[in-house]
């Protein structure tokens, strides 16, 4: 007799009949009834039409009875809120049963039914049980709250439930310590900022405590919650290894992945020194490597976190690499990962192997695999130069299979090693054209006609080659077409005598014919470089081209960095950090490694001093009311007639001034000294690819004539408070120049004459270049318009907040005060383009606690227009990534004190809010620079 | 955490649904079917897919897809190994885990899904555990039911549950006390073409089936411990012990359950107890292929190999195949250009082979791929890596248990290539 009888009902009355036998009087025929309804539930079958009468066998001292209209409620509680209140009682009493399996059972069901009626009964109760003399009552009440919250947050924090839970932690049973941190993790993820797990070395110890003795899914919460803990030095780092390393021996394996979480982030906490670190190093690859001898699905989560791991400690798998072998029947998901792990460890010891590996995966059948596999071969040419030859050599081999896509890919990767290794392998390029013909994918039709334009000299009939393909040039795809353009120009300069007729062709067809803005625009630049200056066409489309990198698809440092916090989670499945990809942006907290903390500096908590700041230079800088007014008293306001003399002064003193102590104290850190390497004019010569981008960086190079954003004027000194006269100003910047434009009114009575301007000493020096030059006496209601040019060359003095500017104005009247802010962005240099090499040099060399992040609301713009208008302020783009559907802007600009700030502007498109992680040797700079993004972009 | 669960079965009907929050539409398995459909094969579906609002992690066992839906960021290899322990837990009430069986017993199904997890937080996994809150249906069992009105759900608290030992339950009484430990290793290997080894490793398990009375205490030794460098312990195997002795020591669960699972890596030199002498030829401008296999013993300290098997995924072009096994039954499959060859025990003095002709399509030119030989073998009374068990010895119980060690090597993935 097996359940399926329950499915065999008769076809007419099912309801009518369950409902009669759910009323029977026999216990046994009651339970039969209640199992139907439940089979019936189980496949989808509506049944909440039986709700009263299931209730009302819940009443009953048989278990199972118990459990299955348990079972019933939870499913259909929410549907019938009314009638759930019935069940109300039964659970109270439940929960004071002396059986302990009945009371957790009740407070376990009670939390499952999502009624808000319910929950106001379900708190007496729960309270009782959190504090179960049973811990298997306590254990299961722990994530009752859980549940609670889920229903009704509110209700939890004024129950006071979070505390109890809390407590919880500290609890004897380490079963109840470990659902406790569940739950609290649960909750808080659903509140990022409340600090639910307040960890500290006491309750780390507990939980470590806790870690030997609990269920292995109790090991996981225990460990997921230890890898936010940022332990204070080195000494407590190692510690919480040495407890946490017996855990990768265990049989399960997210025990396993989470322990290795954990080692990860603190092992960069640990000086590369140290025996221990080695030590932990070895310890990490063998079970990593028992992970791959798993279930498929095991092995491929694990792969994709093997994947980071790698790109982060190259040095702890580098021995391993024959476990990534593919095998001809794991599933493909498992062999494209493998791949992609064997040439991240590919290196001139087991390149041999690898490449053997690689050509027998060429030949198997499926095709992605083996395309992948042929990329693979190129991707370890590049990376390994002394196998070049080899993999070249293999390539050639497998172009002779005359296999179509293999070929395609074969010539695609190809044209990569020629740009790796230029005059070196070109003697194949015959063996190339021979396959011309069979190329039908875009990718490889570019790649080849690329090969073909850049090797014009070497072949004989390459004007022929490209003439065949120009026949059907409005059926190919962009990548094709702006190839062929570029192509057939760098042909036509090479050899300008056979070919003018075709350059002419591919011009008027790119120009004429085409729709494509990218195209046109490609073919109206070089037809105007052609025809002006045939000598700069030649420097600017056959400039060297600059090295390509060895490896392709690293992920970037910064995202490294955070994913391996998030090593075991679906953040590592999916390389992207959870911001990119969680519900509703809740819960996204941006974790980072811990910064490496000598236990020798340890009683100075890293929060406190920001590095580079000496403890108590604020006291030094900001000056107080009273030293203010009187540093402004002190200048010398000389009679109108003596304008220029005040002004030389004022630029003499600031001279002075700059080499006293004005300057140190901006400049107080030595990280200031030296800017990182002079700025590399815009890169002109990059080819093809991102032809147009590059293009527009010629014109941006040379500076921006149109400036940068504009305030309004503001009132800055208003007449009441200055005997009738109105100040109201901006700044500018244009062309290089500071200015600030003032408005002068006169709301007195009588005639305002000897206009003069001070500045207090300020943190970036800025100074007026000139007198302020109100030619004729300003009379009542005058208003007068002014640009005072300033200067950056004034003295230094760091105020605070560091952009403020404390001006005194003098007429025939009095001497006024008064204090403004300038937006950063007017000292930004136009010169602030870093080159790529050093931007990514100088992003690593920066520390990471020098970086800050911001959010950037509500701003409506694609990454183009942000680009553009960032750049008109003298914010440059140094390169733009896609990385899996976000636009990331690298950025540099550099002030007028020649300290650089460097830039990643986060882009999701669809998403008006970006992320602005900023990096500076001097991180004061970092709010005000953000500050001047959101003027820039929201104006 | 885990919010609901779908059963799946190979032709795309969902027969089973839990959910442990609130109820999640079926229709979010249309993402899963959707990457079904996309997946040439079962096995090829992607264990993590994602969804608007959902995410859904699947395995495939039993030719069935346990599919679990999550909602927030949980680490996945926890949902992974938390469905497969599902499929075990099934497996080891009904014996077989099967879409029939599902549906004949799923009332216990239900109840055992409940007891296992509570607002997706695992609850109770240890089948000791679960078979103490719900009892496996058996015949006499349900006989006895339907008499005595009785139930199947225990009415007391797993005593096991919340003990130090957890993962054993107390007053476990037999009349017949015995510990029987099985060394069992699987080599996974690659041969290349010239039958050189390009890769070789040993996964190796020690299962044990451990039926004693009381709380006893056992200690096993091993001759080579030093073998065993990467090894994942069932919880109850005392770790400080190990790393300070290297001696194997735990109260030990009821019943079946796996002792340690250990990996010889391939940085060893691992023994290839096998060899396979094959000539597979296509030729260009013939519709005929010669097909050669001969399977030969290497290196097997003097233990017969046997259960072999041989299979093969032909080429496309192979249109059929004559061949002659000189023992063994063989099967050639023209739609899936399978090839298996039952080989049975392998007879140093007279080596097995197969040999004969393949028809290949007329006109066709010689396939791109070459088959890759896949081969299956068992070898009893021998590890094959040397790992051999020293003493086993019982502490804390005062009679005396009847112990049994055995051993096996049988053939993982094991492919020749050709």
């Amino acid at each position: 007799m097996t359940d399926s009888k329950y499915f065999t009902t008769t076809k007419k009355g099912e309801i009518f009949e369950l409902k009669a036998e759910l009323n029977s009087d026999k216990k046994e025929k009651k339970k039969e009834a209640v199992k139907k309804v439940i089979a019936s539930m189980t496949v989808g079958k509506d049944v909440s039409a039986l709700f009263p009468d299931v209730v009302n066998c819940m009443q009953t001292d048989n278990l199972e009875l118990k459990k299955l209209v348990y079972l019933y409620l939870m499913n259909y509680a929410k549907s019938q809120p009314d009638m759930a209140i019935m069940a109300v009682n039964t659970f109270v009493k439940d929960c004071e049963d002396p059986n302990p399996l009945i009371r957790a059972l009740a407070v376990r069901t009670m939390g499952c039914i999502r009624v808000d009626k319910i929950t106001e009964y379900l708190c007496e109760p729960l309270r009782k049980c959190l504090k179960d003399e049973d811990p298997y009552v306590r254990k299961t009440a722990a994530v009752c709250v859980a549940k609670l919250h889920d229903i009704n947050a509110q209700l939890v924090e004024d129950q006071g439930f979070l505390d109890t839970l809390k407590d919880l932690i500290s609890d004897s049973n380490p079963m109840v310590v470990a659902n406790a941190v569940a739950a609290l993790s649960e909750i808080a993820e659903s509140h990022p900022s409340s600090n639910l797990l307040d960890l500290n070395p006491q309750s780390i110890n507990k939980l470590l405590t806790a870690l030997n003795e609990c269920t292995e899914w109790g090991q996981i919460f225990i460990l997921d919650c230890l890898a936010n803990y940022t332990p204070k030095d080195d000494r407590e780092a190692q510690s919480i290894c040495e407890r946490v390393t017996p855990r990768l021996s265990h049989a399960n394996s997210a025990v396993v992945l989470s322990a290795v979480k954990v080692l990860m982030k603190f092992m960069e906490m640990l000086s590369k020194d140290l025996d221990y670190y080695g030590t932990l190093l070895k310890k990490l690859a063998p079970p990593l490597v028992t992970l791959l001898s798993a279930e498929p699905e095991l092995q491929y989560v694990a792969l994709r976190n093997i994947n980071l791991i790698v790109q982060k400690r190259p040095e702890v798998l580098k021995h391993e690499m024959k476990v990534f072998f593919v095998k001809y029947n794991d599933p493909i998901y498992v062999k494209l990962e493998k791949l992609d792990i064997m040439i991240r460890l590919a290196s001139q010891a087991n390149i041999a192997q690898v490449l053997a590996e690689l050509k027998e995966y060429a030949t198997e059948v499926d095709v992605d695999f083996v395309r992948k596999a042929v990329r693979a071969i190129g991707r370890c040419a590049i990376k390994v130069e002394q196998s070049a030859e080899r993999c070249v050599s293999t390539l050639l081999d497998l172009i002779q299979t005359k296999v179509n896509y293999v070929v395609q890919e074969a010539i695609v990767v190809i044209k990569d090693i020629f740009r790796k290794y230029p005059n070196k392998y070109e003697s194949v390029i015959a063996t190339l054209c021979e396959n011309l013909d069979s190329l039908d994918e875009p990718e490889a039709r570019a790649a080849m006609i690329w090969i073909v334009g850049e090797y014009a000299e070497r072949i004989d009939n390459a004007d022929e080659l490209l003439e065949s393909f120009l026949e059907g040039f409005h059926d190919e795809s962009t990548q094709v077409q702006l190839q062929l353009l570029t192509a057939i120009v760098k042909l036509f300069l090479k050899k300008p005598t056979e070919t003018q007729e075709l350059v002419q062709q591919v011009l008027s067809l790119a120009t004429q014919d085409s729709d494509n803005p990218d195209l046109r625009d490609r073919g109206y630049i070089y037809w105007r470089l052609l025809s002006t200056d045939p000598v700069a066409a030649k420097e600017v489309v056959l400039a060297e081209k600059p090295l390509i990198s060895e490896e392709t698809d690293l992920i970037e440092p910064t995202l490294l960095d955070e994913l391996i916090c998030y090593i075991g989670t679906l953040a590592s499945v999916y390389h992207k950090p959870p911001s990119a990809f969680v519900e509703g942006g809740r819960g996204v907290v941006h974790k980072s490694l811990p910064p490496r903390t000598a236990s020798s500096e340890s009683t100075e908590s890293p929060e406190t001093a920001p590095a580079g700041a000496p403890p108590g230079e604020q006291l030094d800088t900001v000056p107080t009311q009273g030293d203010l007014l009187g540093d402004l008293l002190n200048l010398d306001l000389g009679p109108p007639v003596s304008g220029p003399p005040l002004a030389t002064s004022a630029v003499q003193m600031g001279a002075v001034d700059l080499l006293g102590g004005g300057l140190d104290s901006l400049i107080g850190a030595p990280s200031f000294v030296a800017p990182p390497a002079a700025a590399v004019p815009a890169n002109l010569g990059a080819p093809m690819g991102s032809g147009l981008s590059d293009l527009f960086d010629l014109t941006s190079g040379v500076g921006t004539l149109s400036g940068s954003y504009v305030a309004p004027k503001a009132v800055w000194l208003p007449a009441m408070k200055a005997k009738g006269l109105e100040i109201s100003g901006t700044f500018t910047r244009q062309a290089g120049s500071i200015s600030m434009d003032l408005q002068l009114t006169n709301k007195a009575l009588q005639v305002m004459t000897d206009f003069a301007i001070q500045f207090n000493r300020n943190s970036f020096g800025l100074a007026p270049a000139a007198p302020l030059q109100v030619h004729a006496p300003l009379s009542p209601t005058q208003t007068v318009e002014i640009s005072l040019p300033l200067s950056t060359a004034g003295s230094v003095m760091k105020t605070e907040p560091l952009n403020s500017l404390q001006v005194a104005v003098k007429n025939n009247i009095d001497v006024f005060y008064f204090s403004t802010l300038y937006p950063l962005h007017i000292l930004f240099v136009e010169d602030g383009k870093m080159d790529r090499q050093v931007f990514l040099a100088t992003w690593k060399d920066i520390p990471n606690e020098n970086e800050a992040q911001f959010q950037i609301r509500d701003c409506p713009l694609n990454a183009e227009a942000v680009s553009s208008r960032l750049q008109s302020s003298s914010i440059f783009t140094v390169a733009r990534r896609n990385v899996e559907g976000q636009d990331m802007l690298y950025q540099s600009l550099k002030l007028t004190n020649g300290i650089w700030v460097l830039a990643e502007l986060r882009i999701q498109p669809g998403n008006p809010s970006f992320t602005l992680s900023l990096k500076c040797r001097a991180p004061e700079v970092s709010q005000h620079v953000y500050q001047a993004y959101e003027t820039i972009l929201k104006n | 955490m885990i919010h609901s669960l779908f059963l799946i079965n190979s032709s795309g009907d969902i027969f089973l649904e839990k959910h442990w929050k609130s109820v999640v539409s079926r229709s979010v398995c249309d993402y899963f079917f959707e990457a079904q459909e996309r997946a040439t094969e079962a096995e090829n579906v992607p264990p993590v897919i994602p969804t608007p609002h959902h995410y859904l992690l699947s395995v495939y066992r039993h030719k069935i897809f346990f599919v679990a839906v999550i909602q927030t960021e949980v680490p996945p290899l926890f949902v992974i190994e938390f469905l497969h322990r599902v499929v075990d837990t099934f497996q080891d009430y009904f014996g077989v885990c099967s879409e029939p069986v599902i549906k004949d017993n799923v009332v216990v199904v239900y109840e055992v899904l409940e007891e296992m997890l509570d607002n997706g937080f695992p609850l109770a996994t240890e089948s000791n555990i679960l078979k103490e809150l719900i009892k496996p249906p058996t015949i006499l069992r349900t006989v006895v039911n339907t008499i005595t009105g009785s139930t199947n759900v225990g009415d007391q608290l797993p005593t096991g549950q919340l003990s130090v030992v957890p993962w054993r339950r107390t007053g476990v009484k037999y009349t017949n006390n015995e510990a029987y430990f099985d060394v069992i290793e699987e080599i996974d290997a690659i041969i290349d073409k010239s039958g050189s080894t390009i890769t070789a490793e040993i996964q190796g398990v020690i299962d044990a089936c451990v039926k004693l009375t009381g709380m006893p205490d056992l200690t096993l030794s091993f001759m080579n411990p030093r073998l065993l460098d990467d090894v994942s312990f069932h919880p109850c195997v005392r770790f400080k012990r190990w790393e300070s002795e290297r001696i194997l020591s735990f109260i030990p669960p009821d019943g079946n359950f796996r002792l340690l699972s250990y990996h010889v890596s391939a940085q060893n030199l691992v023994a290839i107890p096998v060899y396979v002498k094959h000539n597979i030829s296509f030729r260009d401008s013939s519709s005929l292929g010669r097909f050669e296999i001969t399977v030969g013993p290497k290196q097997t300290m003097g233990k017969t190999i046997e259960g072999v098997t041989v299979t093969s995924q032909l080429p496309r072009g192979v249109l059929n195949m004559s061949l002659v096994p000189s023992q063994g039954a063989h099967t050639f499959d023209p739609v899936t250009k399978m090839l298996s060859w039952d080989v049975g025990k392998i007879n140093p003095q007279k080596l097995p082979s197969l040999k004969g002709t393949m028809s290949l399509q007329a006109g066709a030119s010689k396939p791109d791929e070459n088959p890759t030989i896949n081969l299956q073998f068992k070898i009893q009374q021998l590890a094959i890596s040397g790992l051999k068990v020293n003493r086993l010895d019982m502490y804390g119980e005062k009679y005396k248990p009847f112990k049994g060690i055995k051993y096996m090597t049988k053939a993982g993935k094991f492919q020749v290539r050709t």
